[in-house]
Parts: C-alpha cells; sequence; structure tokens
C-alpha cells in the first residue's frame, strides 16, 4: 500500500473534492481546507492513507472536501474514532478535524485523554468561539461578556476554557497555534505537527463571519510569537497562560515517547491459547 | 450435634432423619443408598475468606474426576471483605442451570449471609453446616426446614500451621459428596504450585481434617460416577473467557473498553491473548470513546468489538446508531446486570432487551443476538463477528452477569468456520461508490489503504458516493438497503435452538434456558410432549422461520429474568403466538429456577 516514491508528488489541488462547501462566504475555514491540501502535498503523502477523521459542526464538514480517506462521525468523538484508526492502522497519516465546541464541550473529555494517551496523530481545531451549525451560541472558549446569543443573553458569566495549556498539561507532545488569515504559517504549522511523533494539537483561528463579525479585526492582533518555541513545559505554560491568544506559531514542542502497542508480538496460536481451558 | 443459636434451628434439626448428638460418635458406614444425578452447594464467607477459591478448586477437582458442573457467584458490592458465595452444582451430566435447592451450604463464617438467603434455597433433605466460633447462624437460615450441624472450621483449621478454614470446608464438602482426596490434592497441588511446599502441605492437610469432619456428620450426597478419563476432552471456562474465545476465533483483533461490573474479565482474558495474535486491547476514558475507537479502527479494516454492560450500551447506543448509517461492522457485548441505572451490578438480569432492540434513534437496522449457554458464548460471539463484518452493521450481543462469570466444565467446543470475511472494494476502481444499491444491499467496502477507493464515511445520510444528502430518494434508496441487507441474509439454522414437539412450547432466550431446558426434560419424563425453543438471534426476526415452528402449537410458556416482560411484548411485538400464552417473568437477582418452569407447564392455569 506504500506509494512508490519515483511517482510524481501530488499538488494540492489533487487532495481537493470537487464537492462544494456549505461554509458561508468569507469563512475562515475555506483558507484552512486551502492550507491543509498544500500540507498534505507537502508532506508528500498519498491520498490512500491519508484519513481525515471529524465530528459535527461547520468545520467538521471538512472531510468531504478533500480526495482522501475521511470520516465524519458523531458530535465530540472525533478523537476517539482517531484514535481508534491510528493504533488499529499505524501505516496511516491520520488527521483528526472539528471545532471548539466539538473539541472542548462535548468532547472535552477526548481531548484530555487524546493528549495524555499521545498517539501519532495530529489535532487541528478551528477555532471561531462560536457555535456556528446550531446558528450562534457560545463555546467553550467564548469570553464571558459575550451577549450576542439568545440563550445567554447577559453572556456566559464563565471564563472561557484554555485549550492550549490544558493540552500542555494533559501531555500534549506537539503545540501550535495559527490563523486562517496567514494560510502559508497554518500550512506550515501542519506540517510540523504531522511530522512531529505523538499527539499534536494545532488550534487555528478561523473566523466566524457570519455570528461573530467582529473576529474581522483578528488580522490585526495576531501575530507571530516574539518567543522561540520551547520544549520546557514550565516555561511553555507560563507563556500560554499569560498570552492574549493570539501569538502565533510552534509554541511546545514535547520529547514524550507516543503511544505504542507492543511491536513484537508474542506470536502465538489459537490452539496454544486455547490449550488453557483443558483439564 | 445441636447446633448453636436459636430454638427454631433445633426444631428444624429435629425434624430431619440424620441428626445426631455428638460429633464424637462412631461413625457408621455409608448406606448402601443409591448416588445422586446432581447435588448443589453453596460456600460462603466474608470477602477473603477464600470462599471463592474453595468453589474453584471444588469445580477443578470434580472435573477431573468426570463430573460435569458450573460454579456461579455472587457477592456484595464491596470490594474487599463484604460477603461472598460460591454456587457449585455437580453431575454426571452436563449442567446447565443452577438447581432449585441447595443440597449442602457451608458458612465459613456468617458475616451478612442474611443477604444471600434468598438465592440459597434450602429444603429439609439439606445439610447446612456451620461453625458456632464464627458467628450466629441468622434467623432466614435457622429458620429454614434443612438440617444443621455444626462444625468447628475455624478451630479444625487452626490445629494445622498454616491451615485455612476454607481448605477445610473444600475437605468437608468433598468428603460428602464422594469426591477423592486425590483428585483434591492434585487441584491443590496445581493451583498453589507457586506458593511453595509449605502452603501445599498446609491446604492438603486442611483437606484431610475436614474429610474426616465429614464422616462424623452421617450425611451421604454421593454423587454418581462420572467418566473416567473423559476429562480430558473437556474444557473449564467461563461465559466471559468463552467470549473473548470467540472473539479472537472469528478473527477480531482490535479491542476498546471502559471496565464495568460484570463484562471486565473479558477485557481481563482479551488484553494479553490479543497481544499473542496481533491484536490491541486499549483502555478507554469512557464508552463513548471505546464505541467510537472500535468505529475508528473497523474503519481502518480491523475486525472490532467492545464490551460492556447496560450503562455502557445506554451511553454507546447514540454511535451504534452511527455504524449502522456509515456501515462499520462492530460487535457490542453486553453482559447485562440488574438495572435500570447502576441497579444491581453484581447481579444477573435479562432486562437490557428493550434497548438492544429499540434503543437507536431513527430507523436503525443493526443485529440482536444472545448466548443460550456458558459454552454458547464461544459459539455466538463468533457467530456475530461474522454476520458483523458479512453485513457491515453492528450487532449487540446480550449476555448477562449468571453466563459471564459463572464457570462451567463442558466439552470442548467443536471448531465453527464463522470468521470475520467482509467484502472488499477491488484496488484501482473509479467513481468508487461506497454506498452503491446493490441487490442484497451489501455493498464492497473500501479501506484506507486502497487506492481508488477513497471515501468519507458518514453519520450524515448520504448519496451512494458517500456525499451527504437530504433529499427524500437518497434517504429512502439507503433506508432501503440497510433494512435489505439484514433481512435478505440467510441465518441457517443457528436462529434459534429448537428441541422436541409438542402442542406446548417454552419459548426463552439467553441464561433462561437452561433452566427451562431442565424443567422440558422433567415435564417430558412425566409424558407432557414440549418443544423447547430458544432464540439466538432476536433481530432481525425470523417472522417465517418462527410461524413454521409455532405451528401446531396450542400453549406458548414464555420464560425469562425480567420485571416488564420485556421478552413476552417482543414475541408478541414480532410475531403470530397462539391465543393461550402463559407468561414467567421474574426479574433478578433471583434465577429462574427450573421448578418454576416446570410448575407453569405441569399446572397450566
Amino acid at each position: 500500500m506504500d506509494s512508490l516514491p519515483e511517482e510524481p508528488r501530488l499538488g494540492p489541488k489533487d487532495y481537493k473534492s470537487d464537492y462544494k462547501p456549505v461554509w458561508c462566504p468569507g469563512c475562515g475555514d475555506y483558507a484552512v481546507l486551502a492550507a491543509i491540501t498544500k500540507s498534505l502535498s507537502e508532506l508528500g503523502v498519498a491520498r490512500e492513507d491519508a484519513c481525515i477523521v471529524s465530528g459535527i459542526g461547520c468545520s467538521s464538514r471538512i472531510p468531504a472536501y478533500t480526495s482522501v480517506y475521511g470520516f465524519h462521525g458523531v458530535h465530540g468523538r472525533a478523537l476517539a474514532v482517531a484514535t481508534g484508526l491510528k493504533i488499529a492502522r499505524p501505516d496511516l497519516t491520520v488527521l483528526c478535524m472539528g471545532g471548539d465546541g466539538d473539541g472542548f464541550s462535548i468532547g472535552g473529555n477526548h481531548f484530555l485523554h487524546a493528549c495524555r494517551r499521545n498517539v501519532d496523530l495530529t489535532y487541528i481545531v478551528m477555532d471561531n468561539q462560536v457555535y456556528g451549525m446550531t446558528k450562534g451560541q457560545a463555546s467553550p472558549t467564548t469570553a464571558s461578556e459575550w451577549s450576542g446569543s439568545k440563550l445567554t443573553p447577559y453572556g456566559t458569566g464563565v471564563s472561557p476554557f484554555q485549550p492550549l495549556a490544558v493540552a500542555l498539561s494533559a501531555g500534549a507532545n506537539f503545540i501550535g497555534r495559527a490563523f486562517s488569515g496567514d494560510p502559508t504559517m497554518v500550512t506550515k504549522l501542519v506540517v510540523e505537527a504531522v511530522e512531529h511523533p505523538g499527539f499534536s494539537f494545532v488550534e487555528i483561528m478561523s473566523p466566524c463571519v457570519t455570528y461573530r463579525p467582529e473576529q474581522r479585526g483578528w488580522k490585526d492582533v495576531a501575530r507571530p510569537a516574539p518567543v522561540e518555541p520551547t520544549s520546557d513545559p514550565a516555561v511553555a505554560g507560563k507563556r500560554l497562560l499569560s498570552d492574549d491568544g493570539f501569538n502565533l506559531g510552534t509554541l511546545y514542542v514535547g520529547n514524550r515517547p507516543p503511544y505504542e502497542t507492543p511491536i513484537e508480538a508474542k506470536a502465538s496460536r489459537l490452539a496454544k491459547i486455547e490449550k488453557g481451558f483443558t483439564l | 450435634m445441636a447446633t448453636k443459636t436459636t430454638t427454631k434451628a433445633r426444631t428444624a434439626t429435629k425434624k430431619t432423619k440424620t441428626t445426631t448428638s455428638s460429633p464424637k460418635k462412631t461413625p457408621r458406614r455409608r448406606s448402601a443408598k443409591t448416588t445422586r444425578r446432581s447435588v448443589s452447594i453453596a460456600l460462603t464467607g466474608s470477602g477473603g475468606s477464600g470462599v471463592m477459591t474453595a468453589g474453584q478448586m471444588l469445580l477443578d477437582a470434580a472435573a477431573k474426576a468426570g463430573w460435569y458442573g458450573q460454579m456461579g457467584r455472587s457477592s456484595g458490592p464491596q470490594i474487599r471483605g463484604g460477603e461472598a458465595a460460591a454456587f457449585v452444582r455437580l453431575s454426571p451430566e452436563p449442567v446447565g442451570a443452577a438447581n432449585n435447592v441447595f443440597d449442602v451450604m457451608i458458612a465459613f463464617d456468617w458475616m451478612n449471609v442474611e443477604r444471600f438467603a434468598d438465592e440459597i434455597p434450602l429444603d429439609k433433605n439439606s445439610l447446612v453446616i456451620g461453625d458456632a466460633e464464627a458467628g450466629t447462624m441468622p434467623d432466614v437460615i435457622a429458620g429454614s426446614p434443612a438440617r444443621k450441624v455444626d462444625v468447628p472450621i475455624k478451630e479444625l483449621a487452626k490445629s494445622i500451621p498454616g491451615g485455612r478454614p476454607n481448605m477445610v470446608a473444600l475437605g468437608i464438602v468433598s468428603g460428602l459428596i464422594g469426591l477423592s482426596e486425590e483428585k483434591v490434592a492434585g487441584i491443590i497441588e496445581k493451583a498453589l504450585e507457586r506458593k511453595g511446599p509449605e502452603a501445599i502441605r498446609a491446604s492438603t492437610a486442611g483437606v484431610k481434617v475436614g474429610r474426616k469432619a465429614a464422616r462424623d456428620l452421617e450425611a451421604d450426597y454421593r454423587l454418581g460416577a462420572g467418566g473416567a478419563d473423559e476429562y480430558r476432552e473437556r474444557w473449564n471456562i467461563s461465559g466471559n473467557e468463552a467470549v473473548g474465545l470467540g472473539a479472537l476465533r472469528a478473527g477480531v483483533r482490535f479491542v476498546a473498553a471502559y471496565p464495568i461490573t460484570p463484562a471486565t474479565e473479558i477485557l481481563e482474558w482479551l488484553a494479553p491473548n490479543l497481544e499473542k495474535v496481533d491484536g490491541t486491547l486499549v483502555q478507554a476514558e469512557d464508552e463513548l470513546a471505546s464505541i467510537n475507537m472500535i468505529i475508528g479502527a473497523s474503519f481502518g479494516g480491523v475486525p472490532s468489538l467492545t464490551a460492556t454492560a447496560g450503562p455502557g450500551l445506554a451511553l454507546m447506543s447514540e454511535s451504534i446508531g452511527l455504524a449502522v448509517a456509515a456501515e462499520i461492522p462492530i460487535v457490542v457485548v453486553d453482559v447485562q446486570r440488574g438495572g435500570p441505572s447502576t441497579g444491581i451490578p453484581v447481579k444477573s438480569e435479562q432486562s437490557d432487551l428493550n434497548i438492544a432492540i429499540y434503543g437507536l434513534h431513527g430507523d436503525a437496522p443493526h443485529i440482536v443476538t444472545a448466548p443460550t449457554s456458558i459454552a454458547d458464548c464461544l459459539f455466538t460471539t463468533q457467530w456475530s463477528v461474522h454476520l458483523a463484518e458479512a453485513l457491515q452493521c453492528p450487532v449487540i450481543m446480550l449476555s448477562d452477569q449468571s453466563l459471564g462469570q459463572s464457570r462451567a466444565v463442558v466439552d470442548r467446543p467443536p471448531p465453527i468456520p464463522f470468521v470475520a470475511k467482509r467484502e472488499i472494494a477491488p484496488e484501482g476502481l473509479e467513481n468508487y461508490e461506497r454506498y452503491a444499491i446493490t441487490e442484497t444491499g451489501v455493498s464492497p467496502m473500501s479501506i484506507p489503504g486502497i487506492r481508488g477507493g477513497e471515501y468519507v464515511a458518514d453519520g450524515l445520510e448520504h448519496t451512494p458516493r458517500g456525499r451527504p444528502s437530504s433529499q427524500a430518494a437518497d434517504h429512502k434508496a439507503q433506508l432501503d438497503k440497510r433494512h435489505r441487507k439484514l433481512q435478505e441474509h440467510v441465518y441457517g439454522p443457528y436462529w434459534a435452538t429448537i428441541d422436541g414437539e409438542g402442542e406446548t412450547a417454552v419459548v426463552t432466550w439467553g441464561s433462561s434456558t437452561g433452566p427451562a431446558a431442565e424443567a422440558v426434560a422433567r415435564a417430558r419424563a412425566e409424558g407432557l410432549n414440549v418443544k423447547l425453543v430458544s432464540l439466538r438471534l432476536l433481530q432481525p426476526a425470523q417472522v417465517d422461520r418462527m410461524a413454521e415452528v409455532l405451528d401446531g402449537v396450542e400453549r406458548l410458556l414464555v420464560v425469562e429474568q425480567s420485571h416488564s416482560r420485556q421478552f413476552y411484548h417482543y414475541l408478541g411485538g414480532h410475531f403470530d403466538l397462539p391465543d393461550d400464552v402463559k407468561v414467567l417473568a421474574q426479574p433478578g437477582p433471583l434465577p429462574i429456577r427450573p421448578n418454576a418452569v416446570f410448575d407453569a407447564l405441569m399446572n397450566w392455569r
């Protein structure tokens, strides 16, 4: 199933499907889709050897817009599907993608455990701090005072979730942040994340122009982090907890060995196992 | 000898025939009374007193003596120090159910035994052995018609360096039932090999002392001889282990699960054994994760399974629907326990039938199977994996605590041909349609790595190509296809176990099959022609075949372990039943006993 080395590398367009996205005009996710197809091309992974797994939400629609294998499951469980797939098929390149509600609210427990399990896959969250598909409710990353939803007319009154800091403390092996307005950086970061062993987490700030039009202003505040990436969790923790959410780039590169299943099977025949039941 | 304890106990003791007055009395020669065809023994005591070890050794030694048997277990909710009971039934013939009464009950101590009392029916022929030094016999036992005797189990154990009461008890029981000392010693040697010669010596001496005490009891519970060397062709296996083995035999190579009573032993058995055949087990963070992990692994082409109990099945139901829609083969084993909610985790009930059959949202055709015995857990698991893979759909298999956590001595299960065999799409296709509308309803499935077969598996309704669609025609076509593939499949004779002919039929399922079969055999011996039907395939309901089976049946007895008559309502909802239907439905944790079924059959109205 490995692609032959002499085959010509596929271009970004070869990773696109002919299916039209449901996204609104101006949605940040278009740029993320373009960056993903570009990353796959740069990685040189064969279409049949890559799989994008997602849950439910606007951004979770992304597998259908690519030409690799895809899995569009139920709300919040994408990381579990991706984990099972990667452990059963370690030969595949597995990307798990979705939004902030899917990943940090309904799927929050899987996020914690995927970070600590450290299976060699890449989790990309398109964070727009809102539930777009259900028409504009607060998400776990929404600022507490945002009052734009009928559900929470006085704001949520709840502190927003800190995905990167949580990922770090839960044990993610690679942490980065990008902005959909800078697709070159998204591509670079995704390539780096996929190539890094273990569980890599990339948050992509991806504006929702329909329910959070003010997010168009993110382009004025997002900037490359003024520091070099660190491998020291204590340093990374301090930075992640004190930044304003717009420091972009690779922020933490860990060196924990990825989750592994026993490589050398104790190859045994079933008959031998069954012997255990004889009297 | 008199029991310590209450007046009630003494009164009851007087009634029995073999009451003796003093432990010092010279033992009489055993009478030439005919031996038994079955003997049931309850060993009880507080947790940590070695009840389960003694029960296990009794079953193992009896197996070596050529007897069949089974051992059920009952325990309190405490992790350590609670009450525990091992229920052992032995017979020269295969054992499929717990018997109506216990012949011998031996209590290592009396701590909280009353909590089990209703699980230990006793009659005037029963013998209760207790130790006056280990507490007061509870009224509920003392008031039973059983003969009660006092044996200083603790003191006898103390007379041996390193002696333990449970080995003395094992000695007493083995002596009473005529199980040879040599067989017991052989098992002790094997079981305690790692603990060293001192431990073996102490245990063997304990058994010897116990056997001597048994001789003084003037009681005879000797069991008819078993086959001499036939044990070599037999296995000692629990239902949960049989599920694990069935999964391996069928080709399951990925398991993800969350620990839950009473299913955990399936995982504990599978973890080391999967590894030996190149498979993997992942302990997931919750049941939502485990079901989705196996869906991911199976999407990747690896036959996958999870095991859980009712609460876990409830959590999984949304994603089982995903496997229906995306047509991913998976097997979910539900080892049922008392419900609803946390219910009675350590005890059995057949009350997850409704959620297994009706619990998915939307029109979601899937398969529901149920093993009919401890040994059948192997067959039904293997068959379930085969069906899931052949039909690209989820299978829910309903085992239960009484099958899963009981061990049985059974004939070596024959190899069966069912393995995971999925129809895979060939390499190099163009415009591949994952959900193509086919005659059988099964569409060739591509798996990652196959060039040209790239597609998106989707829980959204989709076109044959796998693209999301909310159009009526696509919905109808896919609903039809998913329904058709289950309806058209030829399930063969395995859908039910059908035995005998008659105008009266007993219809049952799962762990109720054992007691029903025993009752039917007795009813036949009394001249009543009875047909026994136990369903292994609950969904899709085999309507035509059931009609054939029920042709000519005038009276139907439904036997199930649920309070709301779930199985009866299921039968009524799917099949044409005769007018005269009687229902024997009883919730857990008490098992259905053969007598209850027999009485229902013999006293129809």
